[in-house]
């Protein structure tokens, strides 16, 4: 499979039809894996890095998920599709900063992407959309089950799956889900959520990861500890967390109907008018605008079938798939324009925002929502 | 921003820290990370991948899997800080398992040879000795 078939072809998880799709866009679950006693990648030289790459990556190539992947060395991929792998979640950008001794294998639909030589020796991760960690963790857990009987694990009786760094050891685990929450952040109430999230051993992060801004209301959380807890229980305890999250967003947005509909109006109509019409625009205004349209689908001010393209665009908005996609290095100024052009062609067609929809949405809301918890 | 060149004394004088020595552990493990692991033998190196406690202050990250051992008095307190408990209760690869089965069974047989060795049962105790050869077999295979 090569890069252009990459790029043609969204993830799967992209298409979001999981459980509570609307505020849960995707469940992720990654494992950490290292080979005994080799040193790992960010303490080996070139050479002892290639040797590790030259026996894992053809055990990965061979796995019946992996027929027809994609695969490829870190050296072959330019920057740009580096960066194009990031904003979709394919690879770290950890993992883009890489090159000799370090690859990338994903299979065609874009659910199971293993990062060789990254932190770890191996970083195995699955993408489901919606909340489905559970199935999430499945898939991954069938991939390292496969391959341990052909790789040799680091792994002590005592503490579990040795990593590179200590934060990973025991299971070598990190689920994560990735939540729309403009609800929270409309009302004020994000901060406290993620607080209360904090204190109980969970992270809460930005779009990219550790050390990244929240951007378009777009929230991950993940678990922070992986030694003395079994894989399922982290699980569990994860997609409880996120159940009560959901079911505050889906208050705060009921509050926010109740008391103040012109202010909720106001934002859609405005988000609306920007980018129907604007000329430049730069990514973080575009995925802040695009949330606020998002929920606007949600709460049926648009109609459900624009849901898709507004999903796209969070994707395509993005500084890499700008780029690649209209085949040129760009600077920012002709990415804001560039950036502004697509949002407004693919607007054109958008009917405008109805709030005359929105009473009968609410009122069998409850019905409409997904009921399968996985 | 005003920028000063200083001198190794100086800089000691003036409470300026060696910016080599700058605690990437304290910033990506929390604070006392880095102080944590020297409690062990600060001139300890990975007899594996050669890594140091130096390296690790530096990093925030391990050289190889024998690195957990070779450092294990300052990671014990480190994890059970950082972490819920301090051993691994969750999935483990069969291999591990097969090898901890192996070791059990080969504890097992070497405790009944030393008995039949001491009760002089001399015949019982080559059938014993030819098992846990066959078992070191194994063993070795499966490696």
């Amino acid at each position: 499979m090569k890069f252009s078939n990459v790029m043609a072809t969204g993830g799967e998880w992209l298409r979001g039809d999981g459980p509570h799709h609307q505020i849960v866009i995707s469940s992720r679950v990654r494992l950490a894996r290292n080979l005994r006693e080799r040193a790992f990648p960010g303490h080996a030289k070139k050479a002892e890095r290639t040797q590790i790459l030259e026996l894992i990556k053809p055990r990965i190539e061979e796995l019946p998920e992996m027929q027809d992947s994609f695969s490829e060395l870190l050296q072959d991929l330019s920057a740009l599709e580096k960066q194009v792998l990031v904003e979709r979640h394919l690879i770290s950008r950890e993992h883009a900063a890489k090159s000799v001794g370090s690859a990338v294998i994903m299979n065609r639909r874009q659910t199971i992407s293993i990062m060789v030589n990254e932190e770890d020796h191996l970083r195995m991760q699955s993408m489901r959309s919606g909340l489905q960690l559970k199935s999430a963790f499945k898939l991954v857990d069938k991939i390292d089950s496969t391959l341990e009987a052909k790789l040799d694990f680091a792994y002590d009786p005592r503490l579990g799956y040795l990593t590179a760094c200590p934060t990973n050891v025991g299971t070598g685990m990190r689920a994560s889900a990735m939540l729309h929450l403009p609800g929270l952040v409309l009302s004020d109430m994000i901060n406290q959520v993620i607080q209360a999230v904090n204190k109980i051993g969970l992270a809460v992060r930005g779009l990219y990861g550790e050390g990244t801004e929240a951007m378009g209301n777009l929230f991950q959380i993940s678990n922070q500890t992986t030694l003395g807890e079994k894989e399922d229980e982290i699980i569990t305890r994860l997609s409880k967390v996120i159940e009560t999250i959901i079911e505050k967003e889906h208050d705060a947005r009921q509050t926010l109907l109740q008391n103040k509909p012109n202010t909720l109006w106001d934002q859609i109509g405005r988000a609306y008018g920007v980018l129907t019409f604007a000329h430049a625009m730069t990514s973080k205004e575009a995925l802040n605008l695009l949330s606020v349209i998002k929920l606007g689908v949600d709460l049926g001010v648009f109609p459900e079938d624009r849901r898709l393209p507004i999903d796209e665009l969070f994707i395509d908005t993005q500084p890499a798939h700008l780029q690649k996609s209209s085949q040129q290095k760009l600077n920012a100024e002709e990415r804001d324009h560039l950036r502004a052009e697509i949002i407004r062609e693919r607007l054109r067609v958008f009917p405008k925002p109805d709030i005359s929809k929105v009473a009968q949405e609410s009122e069998n809301e409850s019905s409409s929502e997904p009921q399968d918890n996985e | 921003m005003q920028k000063v060149n200083l001198c190794d004394a100086c800089s000691k004088e003036k409470g300026v820290q060696d910016p080599t020595g700058f605690a990437l552990a304290d910033l990506l493990l929390g604070i006392g990370a880095a102080e944590e692991i020297e409690k062990g033998a600060p001139s300890q190196r990975c007899p594996v991948c050669g890594f140091t406690q130096a390296d690790f202050k530096k990093s925030g990250r391990l050289g190889c899997s024998a690195c957990y051992e070779t450092f294990a008095e300052g990671l014990g307190g480190l994890l059970k800080a950082m972490h819920k408990g301090t051993e691994h209760i969750g999935k483990f690869p069969q291999r591990a398992y097969r090898e901890m089965e192996l070791g059990d069974r080969m504890r097992a047989l070497n405790e009944d040879l030393e008995k039949a060795v001491a009760a002089e049962n001399y015949e019982s105790a080559a059938a014993l000795r030819d098992q846990i050869k066959r078992l070191e077999h194994e063993k070795s295979v499966q490696r």
